[in-house]
C-alpha cells in the first residue's frame, strides 16, 4: 500500500468499539479534517478517550472503519498522541526527546538542534538534563507534548492534557498548543473542561454514552447549541 | 582446634593459597552470573513481551526453577559433561569450566523470572507510549531493558549471591581439586570437616565480605543512577 501524503483527513465510517459486551462507541461517523482545533467534549465515560484512540490506530474498531486520508491500516508516521497520564522514560529531559527522534528515524545529526528547538518551545531548556520522571506535572506533561512533536506529527491528539494542572500550568500547556494549532499542525483535544474548549476549539464534537450527539463550530455551539444533551452540559448540568 | 595462625591472620597476611581460592570463587561465580544475564536477560524480555500458548506455564516453571537444588543441577551437569555424557567430548569436567556451566544453570532462572517480571511491570506503563512512537519489537525489548537497567541489577544481584553461596553443584562437578577447582565455599566444607577451622572462618569471613561489598557497590551504582535518570 502507498502511503499517503498526508494522514489527514480521518474519517470515522459507523465505527462501534465494544468490550466485554459493553458497547463504549456505537456508530459513529466524523471527519477530522485540516484546520482549526477539533475538541472532543462530554462528560466522563461517554468515549472522548476511545475516539482518540481509535484516530491515532492504537485500537481497531468493532465495527465499522477509519481511514487517514483515504487509505486503511496506515502507521502512525505522522500522528502523535499525548496520554491524560504520560509515561516518562527513566531518562533524562533531553534524552526523551533524542528517543522520540530516533524512534522516527530522525537523521542523528539533526538530534542537537532539534533537541533545542523543542525544549525552547516548551519552555524547558533549563531542565534538560534533569530526569525526566523528577519534573512536575505540568513539566512532564509539556515535555510529552514537546516528545509528540518530535515527530514532525501532521496531527496531534491530546487526551485532557491540563487535567489535574493547576492555572499557571494548564496556561502554559494551552499556550503551546495554540503555537502548535498555528503552525499547522492540526490539533484533536479531549477534555471535560468546557472552559478550555471555549479557549481552544475551532470546532467542537460533543460526546455522550458513545454517540456524537452534535458537532458544529465552536462559537455556534457556546451560542446556540442544537441538542438537548449539549444545552444541559453547557448549564452545568449532570449528564448521566 | 589445631595450632597455626587465627583466621584474620590469615586474611590480613594475605596468604597466598586464600587468595587462590578468593580469586577462582570469583572467576567462576562472576563468569556464571556474566553468561547467565546473556541468557536470561534477553529470554525473561521475550517472555514479558511475547503472548503464545502454555505462557502461564512456562512463567510457573520459571520460578519454580528459581529454586533448583543445586546437587540435583551438578549432578545433571556431572552426567552432561562425563566422558559418555552429551558434552563429553569437550573434557570439561572437574574444570573451572565445568563449574561455571553449573552454576550458570543455576542463576540464568533467577535472572529470567526477575528479568520477566521487571520488564512486564514497565510494559504496563510504557505500552502506549511506544506504541504511539510506532517502535518496533526490537527497539521495544532495548527501551525496556534499559530503562529497567536498575532494576535488573537486583536480579544480577540474587544471581550472584546464589552463585557465591553455592557450594553443592560445583563440588560435584569441580572435584575440589586443589589450586585448580578449589572455590570458598567448596574449601570450608573440606576444612570444616578436616578441622581445619581457622581456614575456614577465614574464608567465611571473605565470602560475606565480598557479598556485603557487591551489593554495597551494586546499590551505590543504582542510587547514584536512579537520582540522575529518575
Amino acid at each position: 500500500m502507498r502511503a499517503p501524503s498526508s494522514e489527514l483527513p480521518i474519517e470515522f465510517d459507523r465505527v462501534t468499539v465494544t468490550a466485554g459486551g459493553i458497547t463504549i462507541l456505537d456508530d459513529v461517523a466524523l471527519t477530522l479534517a485540516p484546520g482549526p482545533p477539533t475538541v472532543l467534549i462530554g462528560p466522563n465515560g461517554s468515549g472522548k478517550s476511545t475516539m482518540l484512540r481509535l484516530a491515532m490506530g492504537l485500537l481497531a474498531p468493532s465495527r465499522g472503519r477509519i481511514t487517514w486520508g483515504g487509505l486503511e491500516h496506515v502507521p502512525p508516521l505522522k500522528r502523535a498522541i499525548v496520554f491524560q497520564r504520560p509515561a516518562m522514560l527513566r531518562r533524562s529531559a533531553s534524552a526523551n526527546l533524542r528517543f522520540a527522534l530516533r524512534a522516527a528515524d530522525i537523521p542523528r545529526a539533526e538530534h542537537a538542534r532539534r533537541v533545542a528547538e523543542l525544549l525552547e518551545l516548551v519552555g524547558l531548556h533549563a531542565l534538560a538534563d534533569r530526569a525526566a520522571r523528577r519534573l512536575s506535572g505540568g513539566e512532564q506533561q509539556r515535555l510529552a507534548l514537546a516528545r509528540a512533536l518530535a515527530r514532525d506529527p501532521a496531527v496531534l491528539f491530546l487526551d485532557e492534557p491540563t487535567a489535574s494542572l493547576d492555572p499557571i500550568a494548564t496556561k502554559a500547556v494551552e499556550d503551546i498548543i495554540r503555537t502548535v494549532s498555528e503552525r499547522n499542525i492540526k490539533v484533536v483535544m479531549a477534555t471535560h473542561d468546557l472552559g478550555e474548549a471555549r479557549r481552544l476549539a475551532g470546532e467542537i464534537v460533543m460526546l455522550h454514552r458513545g454517540r456524537i450527539v452534535e458537532t458544529s463550530a465552536a462559537a455556534s455551539f457556546f451560542d446556540a447549541p442544537q441538542t438537548a444533551e449539549a444545552r444541559a452540559f453547557l448549564a452545568g448540568e449532570l449528564l448521566i | 582446634m589445631p595450632d597455626g595462625p587465627s583466621a584474620l591472620q590469615l586474611v590480613l597476611s594475605g596468604d597466598p593459597a586464600l587468595f587462590a581460592i578468593v580469586r577462582l570463587s570469583l572467576y567462576v561465580s562472576l563468569s556464571a552470573v556474566a553468561l547467565a544475564a546473556l541468557i536470561g536477560i534477553p529470554l525473561g524480555a521475550w517472555i514479558a513481551l511475547t503472548r503464545f500458548p502454555g505462557r502461564q506455564g512456562v512463567i510457573v516453571l520459571l520460578n519454580a526453577l528459581m529454586g533448583l537444588p543445586p546437587v540435583v543441577v551438578g549432578l545433571a551437569v556431572y552426567l552432561a559433561l562425563s566422558r559418555s555424557g552429551l558434552l563429553g567430548a569437550f573434557g570439561l569436567l572437574f574444570t573451572p569450566s565445568a563449574m561455571i556451566v553449573a552454576q550458570t544453570v543455576l542463576v540464568a532462572p533467577i535472572i529470567a523470572a526477575l528479568t520477566r517480571q521487571t520488564i512486564e511491570d514497565l510494559w504496563l506503563e510504557y505500552r502506549d507510549e511506544l506504541t504511539a512512537m510506532n517502535l518496533g519489537p526490537l527497539g521495544r525489548v532495548m527501551a525496556l531493558i534499559w530503562d529497567a537497567r536498575f532494576s535488573l541489577v537486583t536480579a544480577l544481584l540474587a544471581g550472584f549471591g546464589r552463585a557465591a553461596a553455592e557450594v553443592g553443584a560445583i563440588i560435584i562437578v569441580g572435584g575440589n581439586i586443589e589450586g585448580f577447582t578449589r572455590t570458598m565455599t567448596t574449601a570450608i566444607a573440606l576444612e570444616t570437616s578436616k578441622g581445619d577451622l581457622p581456614l575456614a572462618i577465614g574464608l567465611g569471613l571473605v565470602l560475606i565480605s565480598i557479598v556485603i561489598a557487591v551489593n554495597a557497590l551494586a546499590w551505590s551504582v543504582r542510587r547514584a543512577g536512579e537520582r540522575l535518570a529518575g
